[in-house]
């Protein structure tokens, strides 16, 4: 049995394998004592090899015994498990967003990740659909079906929301908004993607890829298909418990 | 762990030189306790870092009373902020030449209530530690001298001048014939005013005096680096990074013959195969923009996530000691045209072309037997940032590991380091 935990910033998330097989995947709030909620999540599985990823993984590291690997070589072992011809990750969470690049045997040849900014990440998205009154979930439906939009200028989380309020102050429909918050953020991860290098084979990881609005805008953007895995979210978890099979 | 390390008080010294001792009361209790955890311990040190652990302990009081009592006696002090100011000819002069405060967080806010935010944390905690008042070497200092090598830097001298007489010297930013005639006149210019201010006329023999004080400076260093570049190394890349730092305010000669003694135990070290780490650590080599002291974040960062630094392509490194002046000049037209060419060799990202630090940087990279290159801007140093650009391209080009990262003193970024530091060494590690 191997099991892979994310330390993430807003959620932990753990896949457990067998026999190279999916036996459990969970997802659960960090809440404020991560690690406990982690070790509560382990418990299921004691006598497992584990491997912890995410911010975190060193946290953790002071609480159990296990080996750690870094956000970045665990979405590019879950994105290349799911996807093995994948050259190129886009992985978007709660506080940052990476590009990492692979040769064609998967090693990684290149990554890059936001610098403090908080600019495109989910955070980011959170922050705006919060003060256009939306959930998540309707957030992203709303800006996939307004037909207009109105270029948002500020990426810098505090800003744009400072311009989203002069926007709905201005009487623009919500839904407009929202479409223009959703284009800001695609073309920012879009150059992201771009300025790392090729995006042929791009996978798209982490729990804003579930957003379809950004990732068909995305694809738009690019102009090449971006492949979603059916759970993004945990596609670090999944990298980690590879890699505990191979520690 | 030496239990018994504690940087220096002095409130009567700092006093006399007119600080505000009751704010600067809290640093060397900071400062014991970072250099303590980052410094003290590391395992396996050479003993011979006493000396250098010794200079951080008196770094406010012992080197300070140092050169205040010889400023007593007659020497001007002259401050500096740019390996580009010719300390040579201030030793020539008899003056003391120290390399000034700029490289911690605390005296940033001090800046920003004059300073714009938008711009390189280096000037700003400069700036911050004179209007402060709390940089008992910005205190000490009789005149400083600045550089034109970035925008922020040379309008900031006009506002710094108000506070302590400032010179500004101007680095011209190509390297053709006209550039260097530029920069000769103004290496005599330089000379006109420090011997104005110590009241002396340097001659020949005083040049060539001075020359060779800070040549047998450089070449101790260069000994020292080529020494490190062993693998396993046999110190670490925190140690000699605090020794390029204290390169810049200890005293030339006393400095030069420490780094021999060091020099000669890392020899002995090598020879019965002692290490700071295994030869099988990651091995990292830095470039990028200087680290004045006590700026130790990204060193720190690296080794505690396993590697080791084994070069420095900075100011605060190679690009400080590559180079000595050639010491066969006749005259002392001649020893300042010398001079003057040793001094553009520094390849300052200021230049335009400047292809030969990306030539450099590769040739120190084979050199020092590194694994990868972690390229090192200060936010807003906009000209490193830009020409980590072309250093990327060269590296890919040979395969080697490149990462740039763009930071400043704040510790708000180091969780994000650490994971781009760790996934790099993954990276090289396959």
């Amino acid at each position: 049995m191997q099991v892979g935990i994310d330390l993430g910033s807003r959620t932990i998330k753990t896949v457990a394998l067998k026999g190279g097989a999916v036996l459990q995947r969970r997802v659960v709030e960090s809440g404020f004592e991560p690690h406990r909620q982690a070790l509560q999540l382990l418990g299921d599985h004691p006598t497992a090899r584990v491997v912890a990823t995410g911010y975190g993984r060193h946290l953790m590291q002071q609480h159990a015994e296990l080996d750690i690997i870094t956000e970045i070589k665990a979405h590019a072992l879950g994105a290349r498990h799911l996807f093995p011809h994948c050259r190129t990750i886009l992985d978007v969470g709660g506080q940052d967003s990476k590009v990492i690049q692979l040769s064609e045997n998967g090693r990684i040849v290149n990554f890059q990740m936001n610098d403090k900014c908080a600019a495109g990440t989910g955070r980011f998205l959170e922050m705006m659909a919060v003060s256009l009154g939306y959930g998540l979930g309707e957030f992203g439906l709303a800006a996939g079906k307004a037909d207009a939009s109105t270029p948002i200028n500020s990426m810098c989380a505090v800003f744009a929301e400072s311009e989203v309020i002069s926007l709905k102050n201005r009487g623009i429909p919500p839904a407009e908004i929202a479409r223009s918050v959703h284009l800001a953020v695609a073309s920012r991860l879009a150059a992201m993607v771009s300025k790392t290098g090729d995006c042929h084979h791009l996978v798209f990881t982490g729990g804003v890829a579930n957003n379809k609005t950004l990732v068909a805008m995305l694809e738009m953007a690019l102009r090449v298909p971006v492949l979603v895995p059916e759970d993004p979210s945990i596609t670090g978890a999944l990298g980690a418990a590879l890699h505990a099979g191979c520690s | 762990m030496s239990n018994g390390f504690q940087v220096k008080s002095d409130p009567e010294l700092w006093e006399k030189l007119g600080m505000d001792v009751a704010r600067f009361a809290g640093m060397p209790p900071m400062l014991t306790n970072a250099y303590q955890n980052i410094f003290l311990s590391q395992h396996n040190r050479p003993e011979r870092m006493a000396y250098f652990d010794d200079m951080v302990a008196n770094i406010h009081t012992g080197r300070i009373r140092e050169i205040y009592d010889a400023k007593q006696g007659g020497k001007p002090v002259i401050g500096t902020f740019c390996v580009y100011v010719p300390e040579e000819l201030v030793i020539a002069a008899g003056g003391i030449c120290i390399g000034l405060c700029g490289g911690a967080q605390g005296s940033i806010a001090d800046a920003e209530k004059i300073l714009p935010r938008n711009i390189c944390p280096m000037v700003k905690s400069a700036f911050g530690f004179k209007v402060g008042k709390i940089c008992p070497y910005f205190q000490v200092v009789d005149l400083v001298y600045g550089e034109t090598t970035c925008d922020a830097k040379k309008k900031t001298w006009e506002l710094l001048d108000r506070y302590v007489p400032t010179h500004v010297m101007e680095i011209p930013q190509m390297k053709r014939e006209r550039d260097k005639r530029l920069w000769l006149d103004e290496v005599k210019d330089f000379k006109a005013a420090v011997d104005r201010i110590t009241d002396t006329v340097a001659d020949f023999d005083a040049v060539a005096a001075g020359i060779k004080t800070i040549n047998a400076k450089r070449f101790a260093l260069q000994r020292l680096n080529a020494l490190r570049h062993h693998n396993p190394s046999p110190i670490s890349g925190k140690d000699m990074l605090l020794i390029e730092q204290i390169a810049f305010y200890d005293e030339p000669v006393r400095f030069a013959q420490k780094v021999h003694e060091l020099c000669d135990e890392l020899e002995q070290r090598i020879g019965n195969g002692i290490a700071v780490a295994p030869a099988s650590t990651p091995r990292i080599m830095v470039s990028g923009t200087p680290m004045a002291l006590p700026n130790w974040k990204l060193h720190h960062i690296i080794e505690s996530a396993g590697a080791i630094v084994v070069n420095e392509e900075s100011c605060i490194g190679t690009r400080y000691y590559k180079d000595l002046i050639d010491e066969g000049a006749t005259d002392l037209e001649q020893q300042l045209e010398r001079l003057t060419e040793r001094y553009m060799k520094i390849d300052c990202s200021c230049f335009t072309p400047n292809d030969d630090r990306i030539a450099q940087v590769l040739k120190e990279y084979e050199a020092s037997g590194a694994e990868g290159i972690i390229d090192y801007c200060l936010q807003f140093c906009h000209t490193y940032n830009i020409e980590a650009v072309k250093l990327r391209e060269a590296c890919e080009a040979r395969g080697i590991p490149f990462m740039s990262i763009e930071t400043d003193y704040s510790p708000d970024d180091v969780g994000q380091l650490q994971t781009r530091v760790e996934a790099f060494l993954e990276q090289i590690r396959g």
